[in-house]
This record gives structure tokens, sequence and C-alpha cells, in this order.
């Protein structure tokens, strides 16, 4: 029984399995519209994420099958002190695959551990979001239509983006990727990170200004910088206009290159940019069911 | 000067720091095996100054001292047969370390979910790194 834990749970070959049978089911929604029929997905969210679970939800009941589960710890049994390793034993016998949300690192690992149907990590504090990861992946193979030989920037708080760390992780294993990293001092990305790139002779830089490299990019990807990641506020004000994407710095990108971001956004994005072609997080998030949607089928074994 | 005595087949695990003889005990569950054990405390070594050593009467089979190798390098592990040092063993990083050290990650499953096994696996051995089975964290040892 496979389940899905990490973003390197599968490799490169499984991977293009996977966004073929998205890029089918985006392609041919009907042909897949009852392939889960008589199946249940159980939506285990420790702590609320609307977005993540709606997704898994939309993604299951477009396939045909119901959901069930619980949003927040305080409604579950885990109030009782219940332990994951129970709850995901009890809830095997009430469904058929478990996307699994909790705010502590290795919580997926340790219900994968005991659970007799396949567990998908809807997220593991700030350690794991493999969906998110996948969600990435199928969006830039999509508009790009290749998942190697670009320049990526990633811009904002890349020192405790766990989305910006899967991702990179994900996208090493395809050749010819040059990172750009953009993120202000007290937010660079974490030094394991650019020694893993250095071992791999992996070309990357990092910069303090979006400006500056806007011009080389393929791809831009957007995150959020918090204020309370400052030490205080006169450093959050210099700064943080260098990390808002506007129509102006729009136009020191390329035609083509695209603009994703894992969502929600704040102000991080101007929402003129939404107009621009070039935006493409909405997109993004509807590519978020289509993988959803393939990996259920994946690993409920319904993919062939 | 106190004797202990030789044994005939088992090990002799020398070169132990002084004082932690006992833990390598525990480690070693030493405590389940029906056999003769020497434990040997401030023992003088020219060496160390000090140091503790372990005798452990059993089949040589019978142990697994990979741990050694993680608690301490420096220990010489001495296989013992006929009343004979027949060989010097050579300690191996395990490739998994179970309920000896515990992952100090706030944000890991294990603070709050006392049941769980504290388990590690070596991610680099070369650089000698553990990590939390769950949460990936890198152990590093508690500071004194």
């Amino acid at each position: 029984m496979r389940h899905l834990i990490s973003p390197l749970d599968f490799t490169t070959e499984e991977l293009d399995r996977l966004f073929d049978l998205a890029a089918s089911i985006e392609r041919e929604p009907g042909r897949y519209a009852h392939v889960c029929e008589g199946r249940i997905l159980a939506t285990c969210f420790y702590e609320p994420s609307t977005r993540t679970r709606l997704s898994f939800e939309s993604a299951m009941i477009r396939l045909g099958g119901r959901v069930l589960g619980f949003s927040d710890a305080g409604s579950s049994s885990a109030a009782k002190g219940e332990s994951v390793a129970d709850t995901i034993q009890v809830i095997s016998c009430y469904a058929d695959i478990c996307a699994m949300r909790h705010p502590k690192e290795g919580a997926a690992t340790v219900a994968a551990g005991k659970s007799r149907i396949p567990v998908i990590n809807a997220g593991d504090g700030g350690h794991h979001h493999p969906t998110q990861t996948l969600t990435d992946l199928l969006t830039i193979r999509n508009l790009k239509g290749r998942l190697e030989h670009f320049t990526i920037g990633l811009c904002g708080d890349l020192k405790f983006g766990r989305t910006v760390h899967s991702l990179i992780h994900a996208l090493v294993r395809y050749p010819g990727i040059r990172f750009l990293f953009i993120s202000p001092e007290e937010l660079r990305i974490p030094d394991y990170i650019t020694e893993m790139l250095r071992e791999k002779d992996i070309p990357f830089e990092e910069v303090i200004r979006l400006d500056d490299v806007l011009p080389q990019l393929d791809l831009l990807y957007m995150t959020r910088v918090q204020k309370e990641r400052f030490f205080n506020e006169e450093d959050y004000v210099r700064l943080k206009d260098f990390y808002i994407l506007t129509p102006e710095k729009m136009k020191l990108a390329r035609e083509d290159m695209l603009v994703l971001h894992p969502l929600p956004r704040v102000n991080e994005i101007d929402v003129e940019v939404d107009h621009d072609p070039r935006a493409a997080y909405f997109r993004q998030a509807q590519y978020g069911v289509y993988v959803r949607m393939a990996l259920i089928m994946t690993l409920l074994g319904l993919a062939d | 000067m106190l004797n202990v005595g030789k044994i005939e087949e088992g090990f002799v695990l020398d070169h132990i720091k002084a004082g932690k003889s006992l833990d390598l005990y525990d480690h070693l569950q030493l405590d389940k095996l029906d056999c003769t054990v020497a434990i040997i405390k401030n023992a003088r070594s020219n060496k160390m100054g000090k140091k503790d050593i372990l005798k452990v009467e059993c089949d040589i089979d019978m142990l697994d001292l990979d741990i050694l190798a993680f608690l301490d390098h420096n220990i010489t592990v001495n296989v013992i047969k006929n009343g004979e040092i027949v060989a010097k063993k050579d300690l191996i990083l395990p490739r998994e370390i179970k309920n000896v050290i515990k992952c100090r990650n706030p944000r890991c499953i294990t603070s709050i979910e006392q049941g769980l096994p504290h388990v590690f696996f070596l991610s680099d051995e070369q650089k000698e790194i553990y990590r939390c089975k769950y949460c990936e964290e890198k152990y590093s040892a508690p500071s004194k």
C-alpha cells in the first residue's frame, strides 16, 4: 500500500504518470466522474486549512466518491486525548483513503505506520506539504510544457516557507534548473539547502531586490513576507516593498514569465497583476484539484 | 588494586569514559541477559587517567554492539574466546536507533504523543548525522 508523506516519495517517472493522468482528467473530466463511486475519503484536519481541505473534498466528489471528516482538533477525539495512531486505525474502518493535516511534524508518518488505508499528508506543521508541491510541479509542467531547463525566482520568506523548501527539493531532480533566491537578509534560504545545491552543482544566486533579477526569470514563485518575522518594524517597512509584485515591476519581466503563489496572498501581489496573462496563481489552485484527483486514483489503485 | 578475573567467552569493552559504564549497561540491555557482567568504574588508565570497563561473559553473537559506535567512538571492543583476545571488533554506525536518544524538536509529533518510540535513522554516514524518523530534524546532543 502506498502513502504520500514527503514530496520525494514518488520517483520522477511516477510523477510523470501522475501528471499525465491529471492532464487527462483536465481534458475529459466526464470520463473520471464515477471512478471513485462507493469510495470514501476521510479528511482528518487537526488544524483548520479551508483551502487544502476543500481542494481534497472537491477532488473526491468530482471522482464520484464521498467525503467525511473533521476540520479542527477540537471537534475530534484528539480533544479527548486520542493518539494519531489510534485515530487512523479507527478511520481505516470508516474510509478508503485519508488526507491528514496536523500541526505537529511527522504526524502523517505516524499515521501511515498504523493505517490500513492510504494516507496523504495534507501538511504536517512546517515540515512537508507534498500535495502543494505536486500542484506547483503540475502547474509548471502544464503551463511551461516542461519541468527542466528554466530559471526560477523564489521570492519572499525563504527561511520559514515550507512550500519553497519542498519545491526546491522536488525541482533539483530535473536537469537545467537555476534558482534565484530573492529575500531580505532575515528571511534567507536556510544553509542546508544552499549546501545541498552546492553539493549537486546546481546554480543559484541570492539577491535582495526582486527588480534586479526579474528580467532573467522564466518563473516567479511568490510567497508572503510576514511582518512578525522581522526583528523590528523599521526593517519591515524598509523592505516590504521590495517583495510586492506590481504591474510596474511586471513590465521588467519576460513576456512568457509565469507568476505562481501557493495562496492565500495578503498584499504581496497587487490585485492589478491578476489581469496579467502571466499571473498563474488561480490556475494553480485549479491544478491543485486535478493533481489531487490523480493522486487519489493512484493511491486507490484506480489509475490504470 | 581490585582484581576482576578473566572471562572465557564474551566481550571486554575498554576505554569507556569514566562513569559511563552504567549508561552502556542500560543501552545494551545487559540486565536482560542471564550471564556474568563485571562493571569496573574509575579504573586507572595511562591514556585516559580514569576509565570504565565492562566485561560480559556471553555468546559473542548474543549482543548487538553497534549502538556503541553512536554512543562513544573511543570504546575498544575486545572479543574473547577461550580466555584470549581473538579480535578487536569494528563498530559500525547503526542504520536506526530506537529509544536511545530523544527528539528535541518542540514541533515534532513525539513532543505531544508520549507513547511513540523515539526513532532516528542514519541520514549521512560520513558526517554521522542522525535524523528523527518523524520530523527529520537533525539530532544534536543536549548541551551540558
